[in-house]
């Protein structure tokens, strides 16, 4: 088997998995932070139990997105060291940034927040959430810049054929890596938000089908309670009516986001890779319709068996250049150039070993481009949609009786993460053939490129790569499962699993819960979170 | 001498150090879980005592492989791709402890807790053997060819070394995080430790010793020598005071020889980085390794204003939870249980 192929897979599975933590972490944590800052603010126990609860599941995913964060650190080392070699002046510095200014604020004090309830004054202890929030979305920042050189490098020269960083300014504010940070955070955003208004959803459906709830003739919520069940009183349904309200504001608001700056970047990309988009469009000739279904031999990289059978006119110049009249290179007009510009063959240079003089392919799988732009936009628009019909389904108090949509709810929470995995796809499966892909007529620096085939670590046997393809594999599989039962198990034990000595919602009229004031949960030298 | 390049050097060292004097102590916790602990109250305390900081610990090695990417991106892709399969077992090692100190209690059953407490104390140990393997074939050397990449096969890398240095640090990690539980805990766990960190680190400091002399033989100088005695000087007060019941004496005596060991080990293969065992001419050195003057001197700014800043908040966090744990502290375990009517 060829090395490439499998390093190739194992940096796509490894960091797909590592962006699926990813979002919902970027996504939950401003979200539990600003419920514990309501509680801050008014005092209300429903914030206290939200913060309670969502921060649970927030830590339950946020360790997964660690651990899987380290393969990602050390891998461009071990399988890619040709690429660390020829990039490592420009690349390694916002990665080293990361580290020292983004993940050591995040994990410290993620630290002191979960083990500070009760230990540090409230302000401080809400404090410390905002800071570990601040470092992840930094910590975003940095590797989306380290991400968007490789679309678009800028702020180096060649020296010996090695790009040296010149102006780390230039690779901090690149257009591309500002576009593309807004448009993750955003995208991040928006995870969160589903995940909340489906996991609200799901409470309050469990709670009429239990009888608690019940609606009256015009439909309003009669909100009841049950004393066997623990956690479902009546402050409970505020709870998950509030976090389902929220998330569908936050999955409309994410996708707005993602609109603007995604079509900020479709922009960027029509000039620095316009065989990307091209790719993306299955736009063989150029032009201006937009392609709405395009169907053809799937996988294939050949224009001529792709054929465009429903287009809307000039909406592609529109995405392109903001006016309907500009034409929209293809395919068959860009490969000529990209050959005359970088050849044909892969050099006779001793990096590519047996594959030096193989024929370049410079057209990116357009079934996958094509279909990841897609999916990616639809699955957005999708949950944005939901999220909709969800404010609008719930605006008399309770979700409307039926199993059927109860489940739509809880799958619906899978569908920024499509969104988010679509996309990226598009973006790093688009810029093949090229690891670092050259766009010197839109202000990257010429010559500044490198093929795929020439990144990977000229000395690790293939046998290696599958042994850790196949280990890492596996290992992510079961945690994967691990992760998802305890996610299940958390969220079906309500506010029960994760406060056993519910808060009282409304302030306690006598001593009725007096049993609750003498467990051990309350005495003062009692960790009020341990491992 | 190049100044930025040799800075970077002595940053690079500072990092593994701030690494292995940290996570030594995690790790080394992680192991004793295993074979350490009796009860399972036991085990929650000394997992509660590194509970707060172990994540923060552990980025000081992301941040050390990440400078070495950014100050000496040669260094990185030799060292990396020449002991990929070592480094594939620290990963998984890191990957296993992570999640299991995170997931143990979420579970009610006895089985639950087996299998994440086997999975924390086997990650601590695959990983901090492969750091110290890792280490000790960076300061002995590599089979590289004139490319930086590793010549012979999967298991070129291999020597005498890899298992010495990574005796070093499993024994280092367990005799460290002894002390620091005799620190940071009380009752029978902290007593426990206070005998345990007597008895074993006479034993357990030996292969580090024959690492560091080992380099100290082949490229020692007055200066590193002398940082050896003082380790060794360091090593002795912590004995003595452990012995002495003096649990923050013997905590700071340990780290202490560590650092300095640490600091005669990075001394001594200045200015080679990562040697050639095929070709000295092939070795990686400071000069040859590093990035441009331009990148480091924007990194030496980044890590004059980051490294005194997470220094400091780190301190602090380690304050803020300076208070001993011991079973008392401990909250009940309660089962999470679906909240539906049946
Ligand atoms: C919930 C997630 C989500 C949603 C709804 C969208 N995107 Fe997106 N998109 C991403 C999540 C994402 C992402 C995963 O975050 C990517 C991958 C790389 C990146 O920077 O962001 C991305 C990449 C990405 C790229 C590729 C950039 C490149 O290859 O350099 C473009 C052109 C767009 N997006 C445009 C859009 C447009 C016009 C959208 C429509 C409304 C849209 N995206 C919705
Ligand atoms: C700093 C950030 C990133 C860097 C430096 C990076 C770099 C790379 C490299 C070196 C490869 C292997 C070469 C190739 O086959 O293209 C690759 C492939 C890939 N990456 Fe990225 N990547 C980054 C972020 C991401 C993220 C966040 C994702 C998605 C979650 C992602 C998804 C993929 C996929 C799917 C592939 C496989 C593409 C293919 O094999 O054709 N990447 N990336
Ligand atoms: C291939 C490129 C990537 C590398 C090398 C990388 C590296 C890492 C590392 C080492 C960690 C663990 C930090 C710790 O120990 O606390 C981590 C976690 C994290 N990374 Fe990544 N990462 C990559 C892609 C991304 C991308 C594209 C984003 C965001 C857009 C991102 C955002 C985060 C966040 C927010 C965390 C915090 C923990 C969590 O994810 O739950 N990473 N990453």
């Amino acid at each position: 088997m060829d090395p490439l192929e499998i390093a190739r897979w194992q940096f796509g599975i490894t960091t797909v998995y590592h962006f699926w933590m990813v979002p919902l972490t970027i996504g939950l944590g401003p979200l539990v932070a600003g419920m514990q800052w309501r509680w801050m603010r008014t005092g209300d126990v429903r914030y206290l139990r939200m913060t309670k609860f969502w921060g649970k599941l927030y830590m339950i995913n946020f360790i997964l997105g660690v651990a899987t964060g380290l393969v990602q650190e050390f891998q461009f080392g071990m399988a890619w060291s040709e690429y660390a070699r020829f990039v490592g002046d420009v690349f390694g510095a916002p990665l080293a940034m990361e580290g020292l200014l983004a993940f050591f604020v995040e994990s410290t004090f993620i630290g002191l927040w979960i083990f500070g309830w009760d230990r540090l004054p409230k302000r401080l202890h809400l404090a410390t959430l905002w800071i570990a929030v601040a470092g992840s979305v930094l910590s975003a920042y940095f590797i989306i810049v380290a991400n968007s050189w490789m679309q678009h490098p800028v702020g180096v020269t060649l020296v010996n054929g090695r790009p040296v960083m010149s102006d780390v300014w230039a690779v901090l504010s690149n257009n591309t890596a500002i576009a593309a940070y807004t448009h993750t955070l955003f995208g991040s955003l928006g995870v969160g938000g589903a995940f909340l208004l489906g996991i609200g959803w799901y409470q309050l459906w469990q709670r009429r089908r239990d009888g608690i709830d019940t609606v009256d003739a015009t439909g309003r919520v009669v909100v009841g309670e049950a004393p066997e069940i623990p956690g479902r009183d009546r402050g409970d349904h505020r709870v998950w009516l509030s976090s389902l309200r929220v998330g569908a504001v936050v999955a409309m608001v994410a996708f707005a986001g993602v609109a603007i700056t995604g079509d900020a970047q479709g922009k960027l990309l029509f000039q620095q890779q316009p065989m990307k988009m091209a790719a993306a469009e299955a736009a063989c000739e150029s032009g201006t319709g937009f392609s709405v279904l395009s169907i053809g031999d799937p996988g294939s990289t050949d224009c001529s068996k792709v054929t465009t059978i429903i287009e809307v006119p000039a909406v592609l110049s529109f995405l392109a250049n903001g006016n309907f009249t500009t034409k929209v290179r293809g395919v068959n007009e860009l490969l000529p150039e990209y050959q005359a510009e970088y050849g044909t063959t892969l050099p006779n240079n001793p990096i590519y070993g047996s594959r030096a003089g193989e024929t370049i392919n410079y057209v990116p799988i357009v079934a996958v481009t094509y279909w990841g732009f897609r999916i990616m936009i639809g699955f957005g628009a999708l949950a944005a949609f939901a999220a909709a019909v969800a404010l609008w389904l719930t605006r008399k108090g309770t979700v409307p009786w039926s199993r059927w949509i109860s489940r739509l709810a809880l799958v619906g929470i899978l569908a920024p993460f499509v969104a988010n995995t679509a996309g990226w796809v598009f973006t790093e499966m688009g810029r093949q053939p090229f690891v670092v892909a050259p766009n010197p007529t839109a202000g990257g620096v010429d010559g500044v490129y490198l093929f795929t085939a020439a990144a990977v670590s000229p000395g690790v046997s293939a046998g290696e790569l599958l042994f850790s393809l196949i280990a890492l594999g596996s290992v992510y599989g079961v945690l994967m499962v691990v992760e998802v039962i305890l996610l299940v198990r958390f969220v079906r034990a309500g506010i029960a699993g994760v406060m056993p000595v519910a808060a009282p919602d409304d302030p306690p009229d006598t001593d009725a819960d007096g049993d609750a004031a003498h467990t051990a949960a309350d005495r003062p030298d009692v960790l009020a979170f341990a491992y | 001498m190049e100044i930025l390049p040799t800075v970077w050097f002595v940053v690079i060292a500072v990092l593994w150090t701030g690494y292995l004097v940290l996570e030594g102590f995690d790790l080394g916790v992680g192991m004793h879980l295993l074979v350490s602990a009796r009860t399972e109250t036991d085990r929650r305390v000394m997992l509660n005592s590194i509970g707060p900081v172990w994540d923060g610990n552990e980025v000081w090695l992301v941040t050390a492989g990440a400078a070495t990417f950014a100050a000496f991106p040669f260094w990185y892709a030799s060292l990396f791709s020449a002991l990929y399969l070592p480094l594939v077992a620290v990963l998984l090692g890191l990957i296993f402890r992570a999640v299991a100190i995170e997931y143990r209690g979420k579970g009610a059953s006895d089985r639950w807790r087996r299998v994440w407490t086997l999975a924390l104390g086997a990650g601590s140990f695959v990983a901090a053997f492969g750091i110290g393997a890792l280490l000790a074939l960076t300061t002995t050397g590599l089979p590289l060819d004139a490319n930086g990449d590793r010549v012979g096969g999967p298991w070129a890398w291999f020597s005498p070394w890899a298992i010495v240095g990574g005796l070093a640090v499993v024994g280092f990690c367990l005799v460290h995080s002894s002390a620091f539980l005799a620190l940071k805990t009380d009752g029978p766990v902290r007593v426990a430790a206070r005998r345990r960190t007597v008895a074993w680190t006479p034993l357990a400091v030996i292969p580090i010793v024959v690492w560091v002399v080992g380099v100290q033989l082949r490229h020692g100088s007055i200066v590193t020598w002398s940082l050896v005695v003082l380790a060794v000087a360091a090593l002795v007060w912590g004995w003595v005071a452990a012995r002495a019941s003096c649990e923050g004496q013997a905590f700071a005596g340990i780290a202490l020889f560590l650092v300095l060991g640490v600091a005669a080990i990075f001394g001594a293969s200045y200015p080679v980085v990562l040697p050639s065992t095929l070709d000295p001419a092939w070795s990686l050195t400071v000069a040859t390794a590093s990035s441009s003057p331009y990148t480091l001197g924007v990194m030496s700014w980044v890590a004059a204003f980051g490294v005194p800043l997470v220094i400091a908040y780190q301190a602090w966090s380690y304050w803020v939870f300076r208070r001993r744990i011991s079973g008392a502290h401990i909250p009940e375990p309660h089962a999470v249980l679906p909240a539906v009517r049946r």
